[in-house]
């Protein structure tokens, strides 16, 4: 059974957002790692990129196959979460620990548009 | 499950890492019964084979097993297959399971002039795949099929249980294995036997094409079609120009003579980006070829790919750029073998 953390926004495209401040930090749930098998590379957006609500800004990738990073927020990109480029499996061993962007968020009424813990483990389940 | 060639198979039973490594360092089994199995039997069978088929059997012993390709007159690529030759006037030909129909129809259409009987027999014959450097021992002790004398693309006939089953050398792994053709209660009741053993690991089509890709072996679909020739995907030495006359063979003939303008290679990534089937490749922002399958090599660790690429971007060591996402990651032209096959001679 996939871990939900309490606290934290979800999309339904399996993102979450964990807000700190103005800040959100952005990653995929357990749930999507489970699905996604052995994580090997996180192609990750640049420092300064902007991301937009519902927009694809990256991709991580399995063996397989490329899913689609969409971003739940909009903002600018303050930092990457640099120790996935060398170790893209920690997704594998914690998705919540080890988020993707660390996000400036311009737009904070986005969040009301995500769910919470309870909704998103209704989508999950469905 | 994935759908492949009108076929559910599993994409993975564990997972591609583990089944792939399982191949590599120990045994792995693929149930590959979707594999066609197209029967060529008369007086002009050998005649026949010789005409759609680009390697030479001409003069070999019964047992004995050739992969080439199946050409168009314009020098695309039918199909590539194996071909068993089973005796002076009977020959099994392994086919893709994506192709079964076109390549029967194709022998078909071709055969009319030979005193030939072709049949295709693929929904009679399953397949196993038992591959790895335990192959032999997991043959030999598990399902009590004597192969160990085999030598590699040789096959025989055994008895058992009443039919008639063919067991080869051969394999699509870059490993030692064997390949085992027989009816579908006798490939089932096989599986539950190495099933119950727990020395081969089951595995799926993803790690056959991890295998694969990375001792540089072609998949029909990526690195040969009806565009592209064995010539242009450096597989020249299953196309014998000695014979007297194949169909293509003007066509191939022509482009070893002048050569080719686009070619298969080995493409090496400097980050562990993931080069995949269709994105391009680039230099100075120009796109000067296609990926046909790209992996991070899981016995590597390296992201490499094989492209066709225009011929002048084709010599080793070229820098070139493949597009991934939004952006361009740089790579260098290598060989198209990224894992030395280790096969038992």
């Amino acid at each position: 059974m996939a871990k939900i953390i309490e606290g934290l926004y979800y999309s339904e495209s399996h993102e979450f957002v964990k807000v700190e401040g103005e800040y959100g930090y952005v990653g995929i749930t357990d749930y999507a790692q489970e699905q996604l098998g052995n994580v090997v590379y996180v192609d990750m957006p640049e420092v300064g990129d902007e991301v937009t609500a519902g927009t694809e800004f990256g991709a991580v990738e399995s063996v397989k196959a490329a899913s689609d990073l969409v971003s739940p927020v909009s903002g600018s990109v303050e930092e990457i979460n640099e120790t996935l480029e060398d170790a893209p499996e920690l997704i594998n061993k914690d998705a919540f620990a080890n988020w993707i962007i660390k996000v400036k968020l311009s737009a904070p009424d986005e969040l009301k548009s995500l769910m919470d813990a309870e909704a998103y483990k209704a989508h999950c389940c469905e | 499950m994935v759908s492949f060639g009108g076929f559910e198979m599993p994409l993975q039973y564990v997972d591609i890492t583990t089944e792939h490594n399982a191949v590599r360092k120990a045994c792995g089994v693929f149930d590959v019964s979707h594999m066609g199995e197209i029967f060529v039997k008369g007086a002009d069978a050998e005649k026949f084979v010789q005409y759609i088929f680009t390697n030479d059997v001409a003069g070999a012993p019964a047992g004995k097993i050739f992969y080439g390709m199946a050409l168009y007159d314009d020098g695309g690529t039918v199909d590539d297959l194996l071909v068993y030759k089973l005796g002076e006037q009977n020959y099994l030909l392994v086919v893709n399971a994506a192709n079964i129909d076109k390549d029967y129809d194709w022998f078909k259409q071709h055969a009319s002039t030979f005193a030939v009987e072709v049949t295709n027999e693929s929904d009679v014959y399953g397949q196993l795949a038992i591959q790895g450097p335990q192959a032999e021992h997991v043959m030999e002790t598990v399902l009590q099929l004597p192969c160990k004398e085999l030598s590699f693309y040789t096959f025989k006939t055994l008895q058992v249980g009443g039919e008639e089953i063919i067991v080869s050398r051969t394999g699509y792994t870059g490993e030692d294995g064997f390949e085992i053709y027989g009816s579908h209660k006798f490939i089932q009741d096989s599986w539950d036997k190495l099933m119950e053993s727990h020395q081969a690991q089951p595995c799926g089509l993803g790690c056959r094409d991890t295998l694969r890709f990375e001792v540089g072996l072609p998949l029909y679909g990526d690195e040969l079609s009806n565009k592209i020739s064995p010539i242009m995907a450096g597989l020249g030495m299953f196309v014998k120009l000695t014979k007297e006359n194949f169909v293509g063979k003007a066509a191939v003939a022509r482009q070893k003579e002048e050569g080719v303008r686009q070619k298969i290679v080995g493409i090496e990534l400097a980050d562990r980006a993931i080069p995949r089937h269709g994105y391009e490749v680039l230099t100075d922002d120009k796109v000067v070829g296609v990926v046909t399958t790209g992996y991070n090599s899981i016995s590597t660790g390296k992201s490499v790919c094989m492209a066709l690429v225009d011929i002048a971007y084709a010599k080793l060591g070229t820098p070139v750029q493949v597009r991934i996402h939004r952006k361009l990651h740089d790579g260098t032209v290598t060989k198209k073998r990224f894992y030395e096959k280790n096969y038992k001679k």
